[in-house]
């Protein structure tokens, strides 16, 4: 398998401001490939360097084998979607696919025909004539998409780009830019704070925190088995549980993470399986969400956990006494708090 | 709350706009009369005859030449450097930067005057001689500023990104300039241009100053309104002058008018 882009100890410094510290990581080719943190973490940083809008303070870079410092963006296989899109609004959108074919040389009838091309691949076939201002949001973000992948690149990169989409429409084009991946064989490297989005739509997602990189793997791996509390709690609200408590829950003494719908409760006298571990616990607060129930309950070291529960299981009230309990391989054990 | 006395306020708004314009008026109105040596109200008698001195006046077309001359070359300097001083304020991140900025708009905000006697003495010490190009330099120092303050905002407008997203694409540097920041500051450029070609073309001060022996169109005229006889040939080339001038206010005006103000743009 080809390395696509490899990051050999990267560090980005803006000042004091450690960036990206100390980054090392392998993208491979045709890998959809996310970046995940919250703002401020370096992740966009990571995807700058790859366009080549920033240059590594120290490490040493590769994309596909060449080495990438002091390379121009405008020399670099690699194009991106902006976040803001970036569309030129003097130019019609046919225009605007065709930009980089035409700074190229290519001649008007081919560089035209392969816009249109592109265009239709993304449903905008008869938009060809239109200005930017024209269209709607999610329009703007696939002409982005159709002017970057116009050009062929090796790497596409995409910074947050479903950001300014509302709610159904991001849903939509998380499935579209999967196929599309999926179709144009090209390695997506893709910067989000959404954990929903990383992780529904990435082969390999890595975990950012202050510069650098928390945790590497599938989106399984993040999800099930977090290195750190850091990770945790960033992904997907988790439960993390200090040893004191994992030890009287049943368990080893140490930091440990519980996904709150990992837990189910016993409102009654009903006894819990005796594989299982348990708790008491008094309900704080009971959230009603539709399909499901969150909970908070305070257990008796003081410490809330969060609960997700059917809402078909019954009603919940604040200050009623529950027994919570969960399979003991529903516990995983961290390394650290970092 | 409705003024409770519209009919004052509109007493108060003709009465302002009498006292900018009547004497506007005043200055057509005296293109036309027979006598020459005072303004005598109304005038004796009307004729066409001063228009046609004016044309056969040698002396009358080299001051236009000149001054057109002078504001189209400070003009184009203007906009060179205008651009290349809003495209570094408003791009690059530099020490000092805001103090910079502040120090090329000071031009405009500094009494022509103490431009004209700084570039005086400058030229002097420098052993530069005074002609056409001293008048240049000097006018070139206040046209600047309203190419500056139009391109400057402009650019604050348009995404950064997407000049990135032109060298992303492949373009470089000249490339993105032609393509991309070219044509979205053109129409600020054209304001900023008309109106520092205005500027330049019925400057005084500043002229009084960096000049040596050629006379612009308003250094002529100021010699003339001093002579006792012939006085509507004034008249008549500020007639022109205001055509010269409003057209280009006009349509500076127009054009920015769609975008935010523009500060800047009277000296």
């Amino acid at each position: 398998m080809t390395t696509a882009v490899s990051f050999q100890n990267i560090c980005r410094y803006f000042g004091p401001v450690r960036a990206v510290d100390d980054v090392t990581l392998d993208i491979a080719e045709g890998e959809f490939f996310a970046m995940l943190g919250p703002s401020g973490s370096g992740k966009t940083t990571c995807l700058r360097l790859i366009a080549g809008f920033e240059q590594p303070t120290s490490g040493h870079m590769e994309i596909f084998g060449v080495t990438s410092e002091g390379v121009p963006p405008y020399q670099r296989n690699v194009n991106t979607v902006f976040q803001d899109y970036a569309l030129f609004p003097h130019m019609t959108v046919l225009d605007n696919v065709a930009y980089g074919l035409m700074v190229k040389g290519v001649d008007k009838a081919t560089r035209q025909r392969k816009a249109q091309e592109t265009l239709t691949l993304v449903a905008l076939g008869s938009f060809g004539s239109r200005r930017p201002s024209q269209l709607s949001g999610g329009q703007r973000q696939r002409v982005a998409l159709a002017r970057a992948l116009v050009n062929e690149p090796k790497v596409l990169l995409l910074d947050e780009p479903l950001g300014a989409l509302d709610l159904k429409l991001r849903e939509q084009m998380q499935v579209e830019l999967k196929a599309l991946q999926r179709n144009l064989g090209i390695t997506f490297v893709f910067v989000t704070h959404d954990q929903g989005e990383a992780l529904s739509m990435a082969d390999r997602v890595a975990i950012f925190n202050e510069g650098k990189i928390v945790q590497v793997g599938s989106p399984e791996d993040i999800y099930e088995r977090p290195k750190t509390k850091f990770v945790a709690d960033f992904v997907g609200s988790s439960n993390v549980l200090s040893p004191a408590f994992s030890k009287s829950a049943g368990g080893p003494e140490s930091w440990a993470s519980l996904r709150p719908e990992k837990i189910s409760i016993m409102q009654g006298k009903e006894k819990a399986p005796t594989w299982h571990q348990s708790a008491n616990a008094t309900i704080t607060a009971a959230h009603y969400q539709g399909s499901v129930t969150r909970l908070n309950a305070r257990i008796s070291s003081g410490e809330t956990i969060n609960v997700t529960v059917p809402s078909s299981q019954g009603k919940f009230a604040e200050g009623e006494k529950i027994i919570l309990h969960w399979p003991k391989e529903a516990v995983h054990i961290m390394a650290g708090e970092a | 709350m409705r003024s409770e006395s519209p009919f004052l306020l509109k007493i108060a708004a003709i009465g302002c706009v009498a006292f900018l314009h009547v004497p506007l008026l005043l200055i057509f109105l005296y293109a036309f009369t027979t006598e020459e040596k005072s303004f005598q109200f109304p005038p004796p008698g009307y004729t066409m005859k001063w228009f046609s001195i004016v044309w056969d006046r040698q002396d009358i077309w080299d001051a236009i030449g000149l001054s057109v001359k002078v504001a189209g070359i400070a003009t184009l300097l203007a906009l060179i450097l205008g651009t290349c001083a809003a495209a570094a304020v408003s791009r690059a991140r530099f020490f000092g930067r805001d103090h910079i900025s502040l120090l090329f708009i000071l031009p405009i905000a500094l009494p022509g005057i103490v431009t004209g006697i700084a570039l005086r003495s400058a030229f002097g010490i420098m052993d530069i001689p005074f002609s056409t190009w001293t008048i240049v330099l000097g006018h070139t120092t206040f046209c600047m500023v309203v190419v500056y303050n139009n391109v400057l905002a402009r650019f604050r407008r348009t995404s950064g990104s997407m000049i990135e997203a032109s060298m992303d694409l492949g373009a470089d540097g000249f490339q993105t300039f032609r393509h991309v920041v070219l044509p979205q500051i053109a129409s600020a450029l054209l304001a900023g241009g008309m109106l520092a070609f205005a500027l330049s073309f019925d400057e005084v001060i500043v002229t009084t100053f960096t000049a040596g022996q050629q006379a612009t169109l308003p250094i002529w005229m100021l010699s003339e309104l001093i002579r006792p006889r012939q006085r509507p040939i004034t008249n008549v080339v500020a007639i022109f002058v205001i055509a010269v001038t409003f057209v280009p206010i006009l349509a500076a005006y127009y054009l920015t008018r769609e975008g935010e103000h523009t500060g800047g743009t009277g000296k």
